[in-house]
């Protein structure tokens, strides 16, 4: 016998997900729909008489009537032609029983698929907290479903809900009696009136959220609370992730020590050392600034909260042709794009959703972060202007800030030309404000950490293993007197690079490193290192990278390398990313075209102008 | 003759009731969502807030919701305002 498909499908905001975590816990498979980029959450559960049965969690959407990738999804999995899902054989269909009367149209429009159903009226803790009191019975009758109560973040009700499993999947599906798209109106009416009788009490509203809304979108607090949790949040990522990162760190050295100890030296050991070890630790270093950003981004999602930010940003992000919306993936964008980039997917206009992804990559990612430290800490001076505010960090909020504002500008300059359309909409529900549910934020930064991990292993590993190989073979001549890496394939491509950057103040040393920092930026900064390192000269040996670079690069040269890293194109996993968010090439090739001449202007002009004001 | 006006309009703090929603000057098929999210006629609505930056987009309760829209879609939804019902019941 085969496995039956029960779908979990809902309102976005009912607690779908929550519930969909009760019942399934962390033994979820996370994977993709084919062709579309939609995330599919899947997890099998034993029901009470020993069957199994395949959960599977479907994009949260309004009805069967969609307006993005996401409800596209959830429609077709419903009607049964979705690719690599088969039709349930039953649905779970989530309601918020604060918000009955707006959710129930869903419910009788679902209703008209004939496939088995039950109700789960979620959240009614809530709603008995607001003084909303359902007559389930008469609710049951209504409708000619069941309905089970649950408030899933307590996991009340599961067992009540799961009951119900075994019989709907033995009640074969009734015909259909209206395919999509169903009168919204009459279904919208009729929704009206079964709530109406089935509620006894409206309660007061939602006073919680009105007050809290009544601080939090005011026209003046509004801005300043969201300029303070911004604040705070880059604070975090910054501050409190030092101490993991410098022990990933100290585990990625051990490693390479105990390998240098295990095997002798060949090219074995460095493509592991220097290939595998250097490359995927370079990357996962940065895992827990990830956390801490994603932890931030969960808990600010999760308490309905990110929506309000939305609503604030909307008129800045509508002046260079975005919306409201936008703000979320691009906040993402300040840990790593790639995520970033993937969240674009709850963007229902194609055209914002592309505008999003293409500026995603001008959000200061944290893996510019450590090549931005060597170059300031090497060419800043460390001293105080206006009132005790250090240059070095004026100067990394001023590349933050380049790179934020030079995103609105492209986002401007891409919708008036080639993404030119329909000005978009900005309709989004704001939900209910609600404490972040724990087993819910473990859950989602368990998914993330994995994903990222996922990458690093198979991408970046990739990537950094070809890299090595590029730069280590083929091997120097007898006597040679350059450094290895000079005879490698790599160290005849930047011959050819350096007349490409020498007009931008960049020099062979720079061009060299460019290469390997393809794979991900933050490896531009080992690579300037083995590059010194490897020339062998007497000073490179005793002073640290960032007494070489002081010594080796003039001042222009080292602001021009600060301004190309703003706009560089130069990560192979966002690359990766954006042409399968994109399904093609045109985009990917475009992005990375758009921003590598933008880096190349802005090095040139940096470099050029300085050197002017210099006199150098 | 009853006076209306748009939802666009109304500033925060006003209740409202709906009377139609355009779906001629509808151009994205918005009407259909507005429907989904339980604005209708006859549905009593609530302006709560309005954006920092040129009062736009506002935040509207509806039902047990509150949905984020612009004032040009909100300029779709016609309602008789308060003020507007008075003066009808004078008439």
């Amino acid at each position: 016998m085969t496995t039956a498909t029960v779908a979990v499908v809902g309102n976005p905001n009912a607690g779908k997900t929550s519930l969909f975590n009760a019942l399934t816990g962390a033994r979820q498979k996370v994977g993709n729909y084919p062709g579309v980029t939609v995330e599919r959450k899947a997890a099998r559960l034993t029901l009470a008489d020993g069957r199994h049965v395949e959960m599977v969690d479907l994009p949260g959407a309004y009805s069967l009537n969609p307006r993005s990738p996401d409800e596209e999804v959830t429609r077709r999995v419903l009607l049964g032609t979705q690719e690599g899902e088969g039709k349930p054989s039953a649905l779970v269909c989530v309601v918020d029983a604060t918000n009955l009367r707006n959710h129930l149209r869903f419910v009788l429009e679902l209703k008209r698929l004939g496939l088995p159903m039950v109700v789960a009226l979620n959240m009614i803790d809530l709603a008995e907290r607001d003084g909303i009191k359902i007559d389930v019975a008469r609710l049951q009758e209504l409708l000619g479903l069941p309905v089970v109560t649950t408030v899933a973040v307590r996991r009340r009700g599961l067992d009540a809900l799961l009951a119900q499993l075994p019989g709907l999947i033995d009640t074969a599906a009734a015909t259909a009696t209206a395919l999509p798209p169903a009168d919204v109106r009459a279904l919208q009416s009729e929704a009206r009136t079964i709530s109406g009788q089935a509620v006894v009490s409206e309660g007061q509203g939602r006073r919680i959220t009105r007050s809290i809304d009544r601080v939090v979108l005011n026209p003046v607090a509004g801005p300043l609370i969201l300029a303070a949790i911004l604040f705070l949040m880059f604070q975090a990522v910054f501050a409190w992730a030092e101490a993991p990162m410098s022990w990933i760190e100290g585990v990625f050295a051990m490693l390479s020590t105990s390998v240098a100890n295990l095997l002798p030296e060949g090219w074995l050991r460095s493509l592991i050392n220097d290939g595998v070890i250097a490359g995927v630790g370079s990357v996962v270093v940065f895992l827990p600034q990830i956390l801490i950003l994603f932890a931030f981004i969960l808990v600010l999602e999760q308490s309905g909260y990110m929506t309000r930010a939305a609503f604030l940003m909307d008129r800045v992000m509508a002046r260079v042709g975005l919306n409201g919306r936008a703000f979320i993936p691009l906040l993402s964008s300040f840990a790593c794009a790639v995520p970033g980039i993937m969240a674009t997917r709850s963007i229902d206009n194609p055209r914002d959703r592309l505008t999003t992804i293409l500026i995603a990559p001008l959000m200061t990612c944290s893996a510019r972060l450590p090549v931005y430290t060597i170059i300031i800490a090497a060419f800043i001076p460390d001293r105080a202007v206006w009132g005790g505010i250090g240059l070095q960090g004026l100067v990394l909020f001023i590349l933050y800030v380049v790179g934020a504002l030079s995103a609105l500008g492209v986002a401007w300059v891409l919708r008036s030309s080639v993404v030119r359309g329909a000005s978009q909409t900005f309709l989004i529900e704001m939900p209910k404000y609600q404490l972040p549910a724990l087993r819910d934020m473990a859950i989602g930064l368990w998914q993330r950490a994995v994903a990222f991990l996922k990458r690093a292993g198979t991408i970046i590993l990739i990537s950094t293993v070809v890299l090595w190989f590029l730069a280590t073979f083929p091997a120097p001549p007898a006597g040679a007197t350059d450094p290895a890496i000079d005879y490698s394939i790599i160290g005849y491509i930047s011959q050819g690079l350096e007349v490409i950057f020498a007009p931008i103040g960049f020099n062979r040393e720079i061009a060299l490193a460019l290469l390997p920092g393809m794979a991900a930026r933050e490896v531009a900064v080992s690579a300037l290192g083995t590059v010194y390192a490897l020339q062998g000269s007497e000073d490179a040996m005793t002073l640290s990278l960032v007494e070489t670079l002081r010594s080796a690069w003039p001042l222009p040269t080292a602001l021009a390398f600060l301004a190309w890293y703003v706009f560089a194109p130069q990560c192979l996993s966002t690359l990766a990313v954006v042409r399968r968010e994109t399904n093609g090439w045109k985009w990917t090739l475009f992005m990375f075209g758009y921003l590598f001449a933008l880096a190349y202007v802005a090095s040139g002009l940096t470099y050029w102008i300085s050197r002017a004001l210099l006199g150098a | 003759m009853s006076e209306q006006v748009t939802l666009g309009s109304l500033p925060p703090g006003t209740r409202a009731r709906i009377v139609s929603i355009d779906a001629e000057a509808d151009r994205q098929g918005l009407h259909l969502r507005l429907y989904e999210m339980g604005f209708d006629e006859g549905v009593e609505v609530e302006v709560l807030h309005r954006g920092p930056i040129g009062g736009d987009p506002i935040a509207v309760q509806v039902g047990g919701m509150i949905v984020a829209m612009r004032r040009a879609e909100a300029g779709l939804v016609r309602v008789a305002s308060g003020a507007a019902l008075l003066r009808e019941a004078a008439e």
